[in-house]
């Protein structure tokens, strides 16, 4: 059995993404992770849960870290987008540096989140102790298990942000 | 009946053991190259290498694709005139970071300069051989076959230079990327042998050298791991990132109960969707599933948010079929019953069953473990494009998969075409976001190609965590029964397990019904224990789920038992566990499960002469663990420690675990494992694995349940099934015990002795003893 569909799609919403603006033709209700993944081609952003649990999807919205599959384009439009893409100059954003340093992933496919996540916390909190870092980090789930070694390098981020340590001296 | 669990598990599994193939065979040249992506000016020849079933290619025609080196000295290696090496990672990247030991086993016997290596995946192609990831059988297997390719490199790269400096190739010795000839200490770069080298006759097996261990450079050694750069940039490619022009997302709503089927359904809400394109009825499957699809409604969108909102939005009326009487809490309650009741013996000796039993010095316990699921971050997903039909038919599919050419040869079913012609099917490996043995199974990939076959444009299905979670290919839900008598020097020597278990075979074979001698072997029928009555035994049950492979499969419910049984003795008998495991395990010797008592012990497809049941190995690493962690220290009185062992895939693995249990709540203090898995060839992988090892097990002891009512699954999401998370992980060790031994495996022996050690604990700081999992079910955790 099977139906076609002949609607037209309507509506534009403006958003910027790492620094460019866009204008999409998309749904308001869609969450803005699909508008990053499907009509934007920006992957590095991931699908875990769809329901805000684990935090894969985890994007900069106005700067503060935010779970994109439960944020509709209503609420993102207008609004300052930074992706895993836009992070870092050429990559090297300090919590960047510390997760290729402590060897961090394992698939690698939660990384994107829990980066996004980690750099949005160490905005508002620069100096974390392990709690703070329990605290903040909680909401993002690692399948494989790399939650120590994220630790570690958010201690090191931290490090290598305030200048106490230098990026290759771990 | 009997059923071997490797019979299911990977097809090829049986070529594996095929004799040595030593014929040069021409191979179709375009084919070749477009597997290979290289070479100008050439002709193709193949070869493979004894006892392995690779392809040395000579000379290459066609144009240079940029992903492959221009020279191709054989199937998995070639180079750049500018010395840039490839070598293909055949084998499946789940985060074990086999995309680095691959190509690392094969450059140390290269001599090849880790910084100018790198790293190109193989898509399903029988000419690499196994290729199915799962069983931590990569390493393990391939060591010495991996490195086989590397030092046939060698061969030919040294046979190169000997040729251009008209000497005997004795005089010169591959270095660091270079040919030496060895008194002159003229040089030759790789990258300007390697036009020259791709030329020559693949070596014979009998002239190839490996190298000494002592002369590794890479093996063993710390390296940089490929993937991290993209996966931290994220620029890494999963298949759900898998973007082509014209390309459809289909969201499934599948059966709620395995073998339920559509009765009817209404799409007219899903169509009103805006990308919303079609709504197809997927065809009927019967029952095996095997690692098929189950059917259901599939909305197709141009956008995957417009996919799953169609799929929230049709109306289904099901006929749920016969396994809607399954519910967990009853059918927990039947295998303890079963295993309470004289089973069927896979190993026996002495008699235990004729012997008067002091109740006093005697112990039985029933332990269950309910199913589990894979639960890997990225849900399973696949992008097919079927071209055509008939001769003309093309198909090609992007999916990450455990197991390539199994795939690849579902997919070939799936479209009609005969075995021989499987290859039509071109199957491309993505990185997989997680998989524990969830991906090994195609039926995602399969619905993809249904459902492309129909569209005739490129089609990616993708599951959401509820599909995940709902259809899933489960760990069973298991019942151990133990009972031991101690004897007067604390040991035992009348021994009884029993296990029940819906077996991964139903998945195949709806007539299983019980634990195959391949599923005994993991864990159960090994018991290493010195004991001169024991009878090992199975018991039957219905199955009512698909059942499959996770991370260790049935040594998570068999090292529960086990180590939880062990403890238990061990406080009857006034002695600490780590005594106990020593009384009970006896001389050092090897154990020979056939010998000593009959049971027909696969060993994880490894010999018993490269891969024994070592018992001084297994007390050195209880000993390491108990040492290193400092489990005898005094503890506050809400605090201790715990610990269990398993011997699994060819490894050794201990662990300790310390809990603080105050006002009924569980908090993990502490965590320590020591493995043995003889030669680690990427140590830091190594020691990952056994990071997430824990991290996996605290998951499956704390809180890990899937239950079922009605014949469906009850959980959806990660709120009703939870894994751990970074507040409830604590600090962590490990401890890799150096070790010239072959290589074991490392992805799943790491979780199983995990399981008792957080039990123990439970127990020891307590006095609660915890023999039905999860803990959360018993206490906070």
């Amino acid at each position: 059995m099977e139906f076609a569909n002949n609607k037209k799609r309507t509506g534009m919403i403006n958003i910027t993404v790492n620094n460019q603006l866009m204008t999409l033709d998309v749904d308001e209700q869609m969450p803005l992770l699909y508008a990053i993944r499907d009509e934007l081609k920006l992957t590095g952003t991931k699908f875990g849960c769809g329901k805000g649990l684990c935090g894969a999807c985890t994007v900069h919205v106005d700067g503060q870290a935010m779970r994109s599959c439960i944020t509709p384009m209503s609420f993102a439009k207008n609004k300052q987008i930074t992706t895993i893409e836009g992070l870092g100059n050429d990559d090297n954003h300090p919590v960047q540096i510390a997760w290729r340093e402590y060897k961090v992933p394992q698939c690698g496919y939660c990384q994107a989140g829990q980066i996004m996540n980690a750099s949005a916390m160490l905005k508002n909190v620069p100096s974390p102790t392990d709690d703070d870092i329990d605290n903040h980090m909680q909401g993002n789930i690692c399948r494989c298990g790399t939650y120590k070694r994220i630790k570690q390098a958010i201690h090191h981020a931290a490090d290598l942000q305030s200048g106490k340590k230098l990026a290759g001296n771990k | 009946m009997k059923l071997d669990m490797d019979k299911y598990f990977a097809p090829e599994i049986q070529d594996n053991h095929h004799s040595p193939i030593n014929s040069i065979e021409n191979v179709s040249r375009r084919k070749f190259l477009k597997q290979l992506g290289i070479g100008a000016g050439a002709f193709v020849l193949a070869t493979t290498l004894p006892g392995f079933n690779a392809v040395i290619a000579k000379e290459m025609s066609g144009s240079v694709a940029a992903e492959k080196a221009q020279h191709a000295l054989n199937f998995f290696v070639s180079l750049n005139p500018d010395g840039s090496t490839a070598i293909v990672c055949h084998r499946s990247e789940m985060g074990q970071g086999i995309r680095t030991s691959v190509p690392q086993m094969i450059a140390d016997e290269m001599e090849a300069d880790w910084s100018r290596v790198y790293v190109v995946q193989g898509k399903a192609d029988k000419r690499y051989g196994r290729q199915g990831t799962a069983g931590s059988t990569s390493i393990r297997m391939q060591y010495k076959q991996m490195r086989r390719i590397g030092a046939a490199a060698r061969h030919m790269l040294e046979q190169a230079a000997a040729d251009i400096w008209q000497v005997p190739k004795s005089q010169v010795t591959a270095e660091n990327h270079e040919v030496i000839h060895k008194s002159s200490g003229t040089r030759l770069s790789f990258g300007e042998l390697a036009a020259a080298a791709a030329k020559l006759e693949p070596p014979k097996d009998e002239q190839l050298v490996l190298k000494q261990p002592k002369d590794f450079k890479l093996i063993g050694k710390e390296v940089k791991l490929f993937d991290h750069d993209n996966i931290v940039a994220g620029k890494a490619t999963y298949a759900q990132d898998i973007q082509l022009p014209n390309m459809l997302i289909a969201s499934i709503q599948r059966p709620p109960v395995i073998g339920g089927k559509v009765k009817s359904f209404d799409a007219s809400e899903a169509m009103k969707v805006k990308g919303v394109v079609k709504v197809i009825q997927l065809k009927d499957r019967p029952l095996p599933t095997h690692i098929k699809p189950i059917s259901g409604i599939a909305v197709l969108a141009t956008n995957t948010w417009a996919a799953h909102e169609g799929k929230n939005r049709l109306k289904i009326e099901w006929d749920h079929g016969e396994h809607a009487v399954h519910e967990t809490t009853s059918y927990s309650k039947t295998l303890k019953a079963q295993v309470n009741k004289q089973g069927q013996a896979a190993r026996e000796k002495g008699k235990v069953y004729e012997h008067k039993y002091d109740p006093s010095q005697t112990l039985e316990a029933t332990y269950t473990m309910p199913y589990q699921n894979h639960s890997p971050m990225e849900t399973p997903s696949a992008t097919a494009w079927v071209r055509g039909s008939g001769d003309n038919l093309e198909c090609t599919v992007w999916a990450g998969v455990q197991n390539p050419q199994w795939a690849q040869g579902m997919v070939a079913q799936e479209l009609g075409l005969p075995r021989e012609q499987a290859e039509k099917v071109e199957l491309n490996q993505t990185l997989m976001g997680g998989a524990f043995g969830r991906k090994s199974k195609a039926d995602y990939v399969i619905e993809a190609v249904e459902l492309s076959n129909q569209m005739q444009q490129p089609v990616k299905v993708v599951w959401t965590r509820e599909d995940d979670m709902r259809h899933g290919f489960y760990h069973s839900s298991s019942a151990n029964y133990m009972k031991a008598e101690l004897t007067d020097d604390k040991s035992a020597d009348f021994w009884i397990q029993r296990v029940a278990y819906p077996p991964i075979g139903w998945t195949f074979d709806a007539t299983a019904d019980r634990p195959s001698n391949g599923d005994l072997s993991v864990g159960f029928g090994d018991t290493p224990f010195q004991l001169n009555n024991m009878s090992l035994e199975t018991q039957t049950i219905d199955t009512h789920l698909r059942i499959g492979w996770v991370r260790s499969v049935a040594c998570l419910n068999n090292s529960f038992a086990l180590g939880s049984f062990v403890d238990e003795l061990a406080v009857k008998a006034e002695l600490s566990t780590r005594d106990m495991w020593f009384n009970l395990l006896g001389q050092d010797r090897n154990v020979d499960p056939k010998a000593d008592g009959g049971f027909e012990y696969s060993n994880y497809n490894l010999g018993l002469d490269t891969h024994p049941i070592d018992t001084k190995r297994i007390k050195n690493c209880i000993d390491t663990v108990c040492n290193e962690a400092n489990v005898y220290e005094n503890t506050a009185s809400d605090e201790g420690w715990g610990i269990g062992f398993l011997r699994s895939f060819g490894s050794y693995v201990a662990a300790a675990t310390k809990v603080r249990v105050k006002d009924n709540k569980v908090e993990v203090l502490e965590m320590h494992t020591a493995i043995d898995c003889g030669v680690a060839v990427t140590p830091d992988r190594v020691k990952s694995q056994m990071e997430g090892a824990m991290v996996f097990g605290l998951s499956i002891v704390l809180m890990g349940e899937i239950s079922a009512k009605d014949g469906a699954v009850v959980q959806s999401n990660f709120h009703d099934a939870p894994v751990t998370r970074m507040h409830q992980s604590p600090p962590m060790y490990v401890h890799i015990i150096e070790s010239d031994a072959a290589p074991g495996g490392v992805g799943e022996p790491g979780v199983p002795p995990i399981i008792p050690s957080i039990t123990n604990a439970i127990y020891h700081a307590s006095g609660k003893r915890i023999r039905d999992l999860p803990v959360n079910k018993t206490l906070s955790v």
